[in-house]
């Protein structure tokens, strides 16, 4: 790994930053680096992927011989002070620049540990050679030369990574499957169709670090014998889809995909699909029908993909988070990676941090680390508010798939079971904060309304269920309910998730279910005549005493 | 050929290997309410009637699109599961607009069938009246699109045995609907033999011919596996 260079700024050039305006703003830097000439020019100006705080874009950091500092919520006119600051010339810089100064110590940055995201923000995201001089496609071609498949996917066992786009599957035991089908073609077809509101970790590492995908892919390829891949991505990355074609193409001109790969008779046809806006083609039998060039539908499963996939071979279908995550594993060793994280979840897990809560961005911490930890410690809470629980009522984890998570129960440490047991799940990371003014059951018919608008049709459960769902929740929202209808949606609920196709249907009722589990009083003060709930009073006494 | 043995509601059955666990559950003299299901034609497990439930796991899977497998003990009856079954058969008649009492297919249709099968007297559910469409511009059938429950077979009859792929599912969720041709009238479809398959294996009045008045269409949802069984191992109807 190259050390930080002397004297450089790294501007973020992923999508939250570029919202808040870091084009104008490394425009401005070079044009002011070329105005002040001197000791200015020795300044190198490079544009990198998130530097995580994304709620105060656009932000750039600062590489000194005697270390790193951060900038945030710069304007194009603060672009000389920057500059004079990074060459320790010019005064008043304090004042230019007031506030704008972060401190690395913060918990926000000091309690992650950077693994997937270790090039996430050092890496120039549209150059190879910047890629190759931190260590990119290393371990592709060292994996090439000295291991058999087997060796390789023994490392992938030992680590005990689980999937990450949800379900946690562990990855070792789907590329076995893969491998030891009967003779022939195989896919592997990475899933980057991150479709969770609140969710945005797989587009900043295709926006951050293409090549760490691509080299995961290959390696995955090569451990599971397949010579051809896809990357499935949603067309709302346009970003994402740029960057990754981009170094698709400097990984072939540079002999690191395509035939005889880095001098090896491993062979690799890697390609982009660009999703056509179907959250549905997140699940995987519908991701595959999409890349056949089908409607985007679910199938019944058995047969998984690693048995019959796409065009009926055996497919490796994984997140991008969890490729992201072999070159690191093979670098330092299954076993350095299972010493991360809990018995059950080893590792890191990338985190989209997001809603009411002070420190928006991307965060990777351990598994295992407590909810409280991430929200509290590391997002800041509440803005503006204080208590024990910094002013969180509840943290949606999962998306529509997944559930609210009471403040009460804060201390839950992050790992597959554990967020399961409440009546969540992981998901892909996407975690939204609520404050204490947050509406439950409008939070509830929120994420039912994606669901009826995202259902693809095939399944009756989904198709018209989520649509009695969503009006029965309009009731509560309304203030319409009755007691029955809180029994009807209790059992619809129940149905739609029991007897839906895909894992869609069979999770759209969670939102409701966990709200209704965990903040059952909100419902029953919505009906009608309140009056009627009996139990009003037992139920607030077993939210106080969890 | 191998053979499978497994238990459907504790009855024994073998059925050779390749068998779907519907082909078990019928081995075994038991009976599941099917709708997107029709023996010929590649199953989908989209209408979720013949869900049964794999004792031990507790977990569900249609039993059209499942293979039978050594060894598995299914139950098809459950308390639970008969009721799931009629919620499912109820949100049909709530999303569309089925109206027995004018409809061609009053007496021959399968969502009628399956209601009775289950015990259905009235859905729980409100009835969202949809604004749907009807096209006449075929010369001899129809499609309303009202009656229609997206099973579709017509989309897989057209297209695996009759080869014309005239039908296809457009749009999503409840606003998903059966399309001819790119979305144009039935009639201009040049793609279409008005060979009336489709007309056969429709399990409601939603595909009819434009002769049949209320009660007077006659399905024969038995073609396609005649058809296939013609094809496949050149058993004729006459043999």
């Amino acid at each position: 790994m190259a050390g930080p260079t002397p004297l450089q700024l790294r501007c973020c050039a992923a999508s939250g930053c570029r919202s808040a305006g870091s084009e104008a703003l490394q425009a401005a830097l070079l044009a002011a680096r070329d105005q002040l000439g001197g000791a200015a020019e020795a300044v190198t100006i490079k544009p990198v992927g998130c530097l995580r705080l994304c709620g105060r874009g656009p932000l750039v950091a600062l590489d000194r011989s005697d270390g790193s500092e951060l900038y945030a919520e710069l304007t194009p006119d603060q672009a000389p002070a920057l500059l004079a600051a990074a060459t320790g010339l010019g005064d008043g810089q304090g004042d230019a620049l007031a506030g704008r100064r972060i401190d690395p110590a913060d918990p926000f940055f000091a309690l992650q540990q950077a693994v997937v995201l270790e090039g996430c923000g050092l890496v120039n995201p549209e150059s190879i050679d910047d890629a190759l001089a931190h260590g990119s496609y290393a371990q592709l071609k060292r994996v090439l030369l000295e291991c058999t498949p087997e060796q390789v996917r023994d490392q992938v066992k030992r680590s005990g990574l689980r999937g990450r786009g949800g379900a946690g599957y562990p990855t070792g035991l789907k590329w076995d499957t893969v491998a030891l089908q009967p003779p022939g073609a195989r896919t592997v077809v990475c899933n980057a169709d991150e479709g969770d509101p609140g969710a945005f970790m797989d587009r900043s590492v295709l926006e951050s670090d293409p090549h760490r995908l691509i080299e995961g892919m290959a390696i995955a390829a090569y451990a599971v014998g397949a010579d051809q891949g896809y990357v499935y991505v949603r067309a709302e990355y346009p970003l994402a889809i740029e960057r990754l074609r981009l170094a698709l193409k400097q990984a072939r001109a540079k002999g690191l995909l395509g035939a005889g790969i880095a001098g090896s008779s491993f062979n690799l046809r890697l390609e982009v699909r660009v999703g056509a806006g179907a959250y549905v083609c997140g699940e995987e039998t519908a991701l595959l029908a999409s890349i056949q060039g089908q409607r985007g539908t679910p199938r019944p499963r058995p047969p998984f993909p690693a048995q019959v996939g796409l065009w009926g071979a055996p497919t490796l279908i994984n997140n991008v988070e969890t490729l992201a995550s072999i070159p690191v594993i093979l670098r330092e060793g299954g076993d350095w990676y299972a010493s991360i994280g809990t018995e059950g979840s080893k590792g890191t897990k990338v985190f989209a941090l997001s809603g009411a809560v002070a420190n928006t961005g991307l965060v990777e911490v351990p598994m295992g680390t407590s909810l409280r930890t991430v929200v509290q410690t590391i997002g800041g809470g509440v803005p503006g508010a204080d208590g024990p629980n910094g002013g969180v009522k509840a943290v949606q984890t999962g998306g529509p798939s997944g559930g609210c998570i009471p403040a009460h129960l804060l201390d839950t440490p992050v790992d597959y079971e554990s967020l399961r047991d409440l009546g969540s799940m992981m998901g892909s990371g996407g975690l939204v904060v609520m404050g204490e003014t947050t509406s439950m059951p409008e939070v509830a018919r929120h994420f039912m309304r994606f669901s009826v608008n995202e259902s693809c049709g095939k399944c009756v459960p989904c198709r018209a269920g989520t649509v009695q769902l969503l009006q029965l929740l309009d009731r509560f929202v309304e203030r319409q309910a009755s007691i029955a209808d809180l029994e009807r949606l209790e059992a619809l609920c129940r149905m739609v998730g029991a007897t839906s196709l895909c894992g869609l249907g069979q999770a759209a009722p969670n939102p409701v279910l966990s709200t209704l589990h965990y903040f059952r009083q909100e419902y029953q003060a919505a009906c009608r005549d309140p009056g009627q709930c009996e139990p009003l009073d037992a139920c607030l006494l077993q939210e106080v005493t969890p | 050929m191998s053979v499978h043995t497994l238990t459907v509601d504790g009855v024994e059955v073998a059925v050779p290997a390749g068998a779907s666990l519907l082909d078990a559950v019928r081995a075994a003299g038991a009976d599941l309410p099917t709708l997107c299901h029709l023996d010929g034609l590649t199953p989908v497990g989209a209408c979720r009637l013949c869900l049964v439930e794999l004792e031990g796991s507790g977990r569900l899977q249609p039993a059209c699109a499942t293979a039978a497998a050594e060894g598995m003990a299914v139950l098809t009856q459950t308390p639970q599961l008969q009721e799931w079954r009629r919620m499912a058969v109820e949100l049909f008649f709530a999303e569309g607009n089925h109206v027995c009492a004018f409809c061609v297919a009053n007496g021959n249709c399968e969502l009628q069938d399956v209601a009775v099968a289950v015990g259905m007297d009235h859905s729980r559910f409100p009835y969202q009246y949809p604004n749907r469409r009807v096209d006449a511009s075929h010369p001899q059938f129809a499609i309303d699109h009202h009656r229609c429950i997206l099973c579709t077979r017509c989309v897989r009859v057209c297209d695996e045995i009759e080869g014309a792929h005239v039908w296809d599912v457009a749009n999503r969720g409840a606003e998903c609907s059966i399309i001819a041709g790119l979305d144009q009238p039935w009639g201009e479809v040049a793609a279409c033999t008005s060979c009336g398959k489709c007309v056969d294996v429709c399990p409601t009045g939603a595909i009819f011919r434009k002769d049949d008045t209320t009660a007077e269409k006659e399905a024969h949802r038995e073609r396609p596996q005649l058809l296939r069984a013609a094809r496949d191992q050149h058993q004729w109807l006459n043999q």
